[in-house]
Order: C-alpha cells, then sequence, then structure tokens
C-alpha cells in the first residue's frame, strides 16, 4: 500500500494534467453543448416550420447516431476530407453536437412549461419577440431546465473518459499508466471512481447553486448569498425575502 | 494549399465490401450486449428497487450509495477496472456484466418512481384482503408499477445500445471497432464510420418513435 501511495505521488501531476484535459472537455463541451440546446431549443418550439423542420432534423440526427460514431468521424474521417482537426476540436465538438440535441429537447421543454399566461402577458405589454424570450420566457424555463442540464451534464462528463481512444491523454488514460506500476484496484476503482465521482459531485454542486439563484430570481427561495454566508440569517417576521 | 482530397468521393465499392464486418458485428455483439444487458438491468433493477424499499434501513443506504455512485462514475472506466480485474473472463462477458449493472442502476430509479406511483387504496386493498407480502407485491404492486415503467425502460435500452460503442476500451470488436479495424486496414474511414452512424440511426430513431408512441397509449388508458 505505501508502495502504491509512493507510485501515486510520482505519477500526481501526470493525473494532474489528465485531469485537466477532462475538465476542459468537460467544461468546453458543455459551453457548446448549451448554446446549441438554446439556439435548437427554441428553433424546435417554434411554430414555423421552416425553423422547426431543420431543428428537427439536427436534433434526431446527433441523437440518433451515438457520441463515439461522431467522435471518430471527426477524428478519422475528417481528415481524409481534408479537415484536420486537433483532437481537444474533436472532443469539444462531439461532445458539444452530441449533448447539445439532447439538451435541445430540455430547452423546448421547459419553454414549453411555462405558463401561457407568462407568454399572453408579453403580448398584453407589446414587448418585442426577441424581448418577450430574454426577459420573461427564458428566465422562468431557465429555472426549470436546470435539473435535467445537470444530468446530461453528468452524462457528458462520463462520456469525455472515451477520448483516450482519439489520442487525448485524459484523467483515464493516465489512469492505465498508474496501473501498471500499481494494481487494477488502487488505479481504477480508489483513484479513478472515485476521481471522477467527486467531480461529479462538484458539477452537481455547481448546478445546484445556479438552481438556487435562478430560483431566486425569480422570487423564489433564499439568495445564494443569503445561504452561503457564514453569519446565521434571521428569518424575516412574517416569510418575506430577507 | 491542399489539393481536394480523392478520399472527398463517396466510393460505394468500398462501402460493400465493409458492409458485412459491420452487420456481423451488429447482430453478433451490439445487438447481443444489447438485449442482455437490457434483460439484467431489468431484473436488477427492481432487486434495487425492492430492496431500497423493503430492507432495513442501513442497508438500503449502503445500496443507495452505491448505486448512486455507479451513476455518477463513467461506464469507461467501470469496464476498464472489471476488464483487468477479471481477466479471466470473456470481454463480451464483462461488457454484458458492466452495462446491466450500470443501466439497472437507473432503471431502479425508474421502478422507484413506478411503484410510488401506485396508489395508496392498493397498498390498503391488500392489507384489507390480508395478502402476504409476496402477493401484494406479485399480484398487485408490481404489475401496476411496471406498466408505467415501460417507455422509460425502453428509453434506457436505446441509450445503452448507443453506449455500446464504450466496449471498445476493453477491446471488444462491436460495429464502431469492426468499422475502424476496416478504416486502418484499408485506409478509408469515410464508409465504414459513415454506415456506423447510419445502421445506429436505422435502428435507434424508429425505436424510439415506438417508445414514444407507446408512452402515449399508456398514458391515455390510465
Amino acid at each position: 500500500m505505501t508502495d502504491h501511495l509512493a507510485s501515486l505521488a510520482e505519477a500526481a501531476p501526470r493525473l494532474a494534467q489528465g485531469l485537466s484535459v477532462t475538465v476542459q472537455l468537460t467544461i468546453f463541451g458543455a459551453l457548446l453543448a448549451f448554446a446549441i440546446a438554446v439556439v435548437l431549443g427554441l428553433m424546435a418550439g417554434s411554430s414555423s416550420l421552416w425553423l422547426r423542420g431543420p431543428a428537427r432534423v439536427v436534433i434526431e440526427f446527433f441523437r440518433g447516431t451515438s457520441l463515439v460514431v461522431q467522435l471518430f468521424f471527426y477524428f478519422f474521417v475528417l481528415p481524409q476530407l481534408g479537415v484536420d482537426l486537433h483532437p481537444m476540436v474533436c472532443g469539444v465538438l462531439g461532445l458539444g453536437l452530441n449533448y447539445g440535441a439532447y439538451g435541445a429537447e430540455v430547452v423546448r421543454g421547459s419553454i414549453n412549461s411555462v405558463p401561457a399566461g407568462q407568454w399572453e402577458a408579453t403580448i398584453a405589454l407589446s414587448l418585442s419577440p426577441a424581448q418577450r424570450i430574454r426577459r420573461v420566457i427564458f428566465p422562468q424555463a431557465w429555472a426549470l431546465m436546470i435539473p435535467s442540464l445537470t444530468n446530461l451534464l453528468v452524462h457528458l462528463m462520463k462520456g469525455t473518459a472515451i477520448v483516450s481512444a482519439i489520442t487525448l491523454a485524459d484523467f483515464t488514460f493516465h489512469l492505465d499508466q498508474l496501473r501498471r506500476v500499481t494494481s487494477t484496484m488502487f488505479s481504477y476503482a480508489a483513484v479513478g471512481l472515485i476521481g471522477y465521482f467527486v467531480l461529479a459531485l462538484v458539477l452537481t454542486g455547481i448546478m445546484a447553486m445556479l438552481e438556487t439563484h435562478a430560483k431566486h430570481k425569480l422570487g423564489q427561495g433564499r439568495s445564494l448569498r443569503a445561504i452561503l454566508s457564514p453569519a446565521p440569517t434571521v428569518a424575516a417576521p412574517g416569510g418575506g425575502a430577507a | 494549399m491542399t489539393p481536394l482530397p480523392a478520399a472527398l468521393d463517396w466510393d460505394w465499392e468500398s462501402a460493400f465490401e465493409s458492409l458485412p464486418s459491420l452487420l456481423s458485428a451488429f447482430l453478433q455483439v451490439t445487438l447481443l450486449v444489447t438485449v442482455l444487458s437490457t434483460a439484467l438491468a431489468a431484473v436488477l433493477g427492481l432487486v434495487i428497487a425492492m430492496t431500497l424499499r423493503l430492507a432495513p434501513r442501513p442497508v438500503a443506504g449502503v445500496v443507495r450509495w452505491i448505486a448512486h455512485f455507479i451513476r455518477m462514475t463513467p461506464i469507461v472506466v467501470q469496464l476498464l477496472f472489471a476488464y483487468y480485474a477479471f481477466l479471466e473472463l470473456e470481454p463480451l462477458t464483462i461488457g454484458v456484466l458492466v452495462f446491466g449493472i450500470h443501466y439497472s442502476t437507473y432503471m431502479s430509479e425508474v421502478y422507484r418512481a413506478g411503484i410510488d406511483s401506485v396508489p395508496a387504496g392498493q397498498w390498503e386493498a391488500t392489507t384489507a384482503l390480508s395478502m402476504s407480502t409476496r402477493r401484494t407485491w406479485t399480484a398487485v404492486i408490481i404489475p401496476q408499477a411496471l406498466r408505467a415503467t415501460v417507455p422509460a425502460l425502453g428509453n434506457y435500452a436505446v441509450s445503452m445500445f448507443k453506449d455500446t460503442p464504450f466496449l471498445l476500451v476493453i477491446g471488444v470488436v462491436e460495429m464502431v471497432n469492426a468499422g475502424l479495424i476496416y478504416g486502418g486496414n484499408n485506409f478509408r474511414y469515410i464508409e465504414p464510420i459513415t454506415l456506423v452512424g447510419v445502421i445506429f440511426l436505422l435502428a435507434s430513431y424508429p425505436t424510439s418513435l415506438l417508445i414514444s408512441r407507446l408512452e402515449k397509449r399508456l398514458a391515455y388508458r390510465t
């Protein structure tokens, strides 16, 4: 066991590098996925067939053809078509497009769940279509979609573990290096699975904070600052917002 | 400036040449793993859901945490771990077991929701009829709980199907790996990888449509 810990200490810088690749893929992949999800989700929820049709085709295509196939397409096929992408770009593109398509369904569903009265109110106030979405509908839909987006984010993070197949030295890649000098149990289970689990906990924690913030802005629940502040907050009499 | 690559044109010959190995990998590995792992996950998921409900609190707590842990960690790392930990087992067997166990933790949540959706009156009725615990579950609760869970289980089977390419990390020649092998031997990746994508789409999209139709039909009647 002490041998293993010594090997771990020796491998720590490389593991940290690998973890940084995994985290970068997760963050950039998630940002791209979110941008795509919002665009496709708004299009798929639109009443115009010219927006809805193409969005549906793109969503079903990227959901239906499997993440790994898409990654290999960017990595092996695009170079043969004259497009050479850095493996990191392949990874971010693959994760972003695939999970963006899943996220689009979440965005569309959440926008649909905003009560019809809210839409009617925006029309009564003669807000422009962009203002309706940006100022009224999206903030409410955003609070609704966070739990499902959290699930997708964890899926995306777990999906990054395949990228060593496209030559990226991520966390999983360095776990195999560690396994050669320690044991399967130590490298894959103790370091690997627990490492990814902690990463997942951090991601879900951040998303929980985003949800609290989004709900507070809608007048539901306490603000993030009130919850995180070290001083105990005294509940306002009558239950008003603190 | 690189000239327009010759490979830009789609070569039907390579497409037809690679197709048999892709289809045989699809039938013998991809589909086989999906079916066996779905069956395993469906049974194990129900066992987990019932353990969470019936077992003493500390046991249920431990099971809940293990399930949570499996759900929150990559299946790729789980496959690699199981592969090196049980070198005496066939990689395909490892694949079926890991996929089955991984997805059982998702399916247990579906069952839990299904069991929770059975009206309280049904439980009261079984008590009033003094049914045994066994009869209560097998004759009253599970049949009603299952009805609500079929579409969700189907959706997980489809996602498992699309996750099967992860098996290539332990050397299983499923469809994507078969495509890569063809590509490596002939230095043409366009046709096999595109075909693999097309086969995935052709298999998963109609299945998803069927499941969502089933979902609507079951929803109307209940």
